[in-house]
């Protein structure tokens, strides 16, 4: 086993470590030594081709096949430099207020946090897209919502020389997404941080990280690890921990840390979607153009789901689309006709869903929709449903629907099915990618894992910075408030940087 | 190939009542398909290969007590009924099963490039710049 030593280990590189990265590397100046060490791989910029399984593969754990542990959800995370920044869509929205009031974190106002995620939209270009690159896909979101009377809104993208390849959760292959890969990581490297990818953290014990480091795979992508293949035991005087809502407590469990801190890997939330699928009677610009530039929250707090705008591969839709054989096929075969919108459900904090680990030390993620999320989902669908219709779609794809396929004649059916809906876990495809909890923050280690600083109860050195920290669900897209609470962890450490270092 | 070797007729019909498109695809067709497939399981347990293949020949198996015949031995309507009995399972782990199933037919069907392309799917890196 090889032996290092650092002032600062920085475990994981996306909005969170990829924050707490920039924000610590102006102590490199002062002769701090600062490492991230990241799972995935770096990879070259043309190596984003936009072909999907060979993205998926290398961009996402498990190539994105991530299962809860009753294998009726796919969880999607990313793992590469810039972690899940490099596969997201680029939204960038400001908490909302009464979220953070309600999580009532001692020590983390929403001014605070609303300052900080500010100064990201700034630092990471997010702007709203001129109406001349907003593809029908998105349009007729709107006109559906108008026709209906409700009101969508534009989202903030943090895109700079966006070309519209529409492949943004594929890693956009013209690195137009601001991402922590594009800004935050390359200036903490700048700054003098010591950047190691294919290495997986292991362990963590007493001011110490365990760590694995991979060669590079024959033929495979990405660049190299800076470190030779091999086993490390790394000291380091402060750890921060930033793997997400699933390698994180799943790390500090493994870690031996699950007693001490009874609280560990609960408060999973991970806003549970549906894909939801129409088709036109023409083709529309669906693959071309950003995906997702609008959203409708105005049911969030009384139906507890959110709608926004999506186009997805061939192999995501079809997985999305229920069912199978000629019906399926049918809807498979207009994709140059398909609009599609997501269905996000704002699940809530609940005792059953979870993360553990199996007895190999590997992150399980418990989760069952409840019927509340059931029922977000459900009328999210629906609503789908009719801004679809009121937007011109021929047939719209019900996964909720015993009979799925619910053409234009049949729209006064929706509100029956509304009624009486088919849900059956583990037959509709049920996917998360905005995953939260885990290391919540709060009081003491009886409600919590970490402080309002991201601190975890009794140990001095080790923090956290991702979106485990979230105590409940946030309700939107989460990136901006990752990064903004990674910068009170950061601050954190810098202002005690006499005591910790 | 090493997970779907030993069940590769039966898997081939399922996949072929999956997707009713598959049965055009010619032998590199279904070799590229099953390399998807394979790939991707490498990812997941051993366990998890053990249950895959178990569930494939208990497919086989369980039309004879409704039709006489194993599954490969079916006509495509009734291969239909046998799989849309499965997704609608009452027992959950039957429906997971099945989705499991489902989603790997589906992955090496349209992950392949071929696959997307005959959806009538071309994003294009270039973006706007491609449809000009």
């Amino acid at each position: 086993m090889t032996r290092r030593s650092y002032d600062i280990v920085i475990v994981g590189s996306g909005a969170g470590g990829g924050t707490v990265a920039q924000e610590l590397s102006c102590l490199c100046r002062d002769g701090v030594r600062v490492a991230v060490l990241e799972k995935g791989a770096k990879l070259r910029a043309e190596e984003f081709t936009g072909r999907e399984m060979e993205m998926a593969q290398v961009l996402y754990q498990d190539g994105g096949g991530f299962l809860n542990a009753e294998r009726t959800m796919t969880l999607a995370f990313g793992s590469t430099y810039g972690g899940s920044t490099a596969v997201y869509t680029g939204t960038s929205l400001l908490p909302p207020e009464r979220v953070l009031q309600r999580w009532s974190v001692p020590n983390c106002t929403f001014a605070d946090v609303e300052q900080r995620a500010r100064k990201f939209m700034t630092e990471n270009n997010v702007h709203l897209l001129e109406d001349k690159w907003i593809n029908e896909n998105n349009r007729l979101f709107v006109k559906g919502c108008e026709q209906l009377g409700y009101c969508a809104q534009q989202f903030p993208v943090n895109l700079k020389g966006c070309r519209g390849s529409s492949l943004c959760n594929l890693g956009c292959p013209n690195q137009a997404k601001q991402g922590t890969d594009r800004v935050q990581l390359p200036r903490a490297e700048r700054n003098g941080v010591e950047v190691i990818t294919r290495c997986e953290v292991l362990r963590i014990a007493e001011k110490t990280v365990f760590a694995r480091v991979h060669a590079k795979p024959p033929g495979g992508k990405g660049e190299p690890p800076a470190w030779q293949a091999g086993d490390y035991q790394i000291d380091a005087k402060v750890i921060v921990v930033c793997g997400g809502a699933v390698n994180s407590p799943a790390l500090l469990m493994r870690s031996g840390l699950g007693r001490m801190l009874p609280r560990l890997g609960r408060g999973f939330t991970c806003h549970p979607a549906l894909i939801m699928v129409a088709e036109h009677a023409r083709a529309i610009t669906n693959f071309v153009g950003h995906p997702k530039s609008f959203y409708l929250d105005q049911f969030v707090q009384s139906d507890r789901f959110l709608l926004e705008t999506c186009m997805y591969f061939p192999f995501i839709t079809a997985k999305a689309i229920a069912g199978f054989g000629e019906d399926h096929g049918r809807f498979m075969r207009a994709f140059p006709r398909l609009q599609m919108i997501l269905v996000l459900a704002c699940d809530e904090v609940d005792a059953y869903n979870r993360v553990t680990v199996d007895g190999n030390g590997c992150p399980v993620v418990h989760y069952r929709c409840t019927p509340k999320v059931m029922r977000g989902l459900v009328q999210g669908a629906i609503t789908s449903a009719k801004i679809f219709f009121a937007c011109g779609a021929e047939r719209v794809h019900l996964p909720v629907a015993r009979c799925a396929t619910i053409e234009r004649k049949d729209v006064a059916r929706l509100n029956q099915i509304g009624a009486h809906p088919d849900f059956k876990p583990g037959k509709i495809s049920v996917s998360a990618a905005h995953l939260q909890g885990g290391c919540a923050m709060g009081h003491d280690s009886s409600d919590s894992v970490t402080d309002g600083f991201g601190r975890v109860h009794g140990i001095p050195w080790l923090f956290v910075a991702d979106s485990s920290l979230f105590p409940n669900s946030l309700e939107i897209n989460p990136y901006l408030t990752i990064m903004a609470l990674a910068d009170r962890v950061a601050e954190t450490i810098r202002k005690n940087a006499h005591a910790l270092l | 190939m090493t997970v779907l070797l030993p069940v590769r007729l039966i898997f081939r019909a399922v996949v072929c009542t999956v997707v009713p498109e598959a049965k055009n695809l010619g032998e590199s067709g279904w070799s590229e398909l099953e390399t998807l497939v394979e790939t991707t399981l490498q990812i997941h347990p051993r366990a998890m290969h053990r249950q895959l293949r178990l569930f494939i020949r208990t497919i086989q198996w369980v039309p004879v007590f409704r039709y006489g015949r194993r599954f490969t031995s079916l006509r495509a309507e009734e291969r239909m009924q046998v799989l849309c009995y499965l997704q609608d399972h009452r027992l959950e782990i039957v429906r997971c099963g099945f989705w499991g199933l489902r989603t790997l037919a589906l992955l090496g069907y349209y992950g392949r490039p071929e696959g997307a392309q005959a959806t009538g799917y071309a994003a294009d890196p270039r973006g706007w710049e491609a449809l000009r």
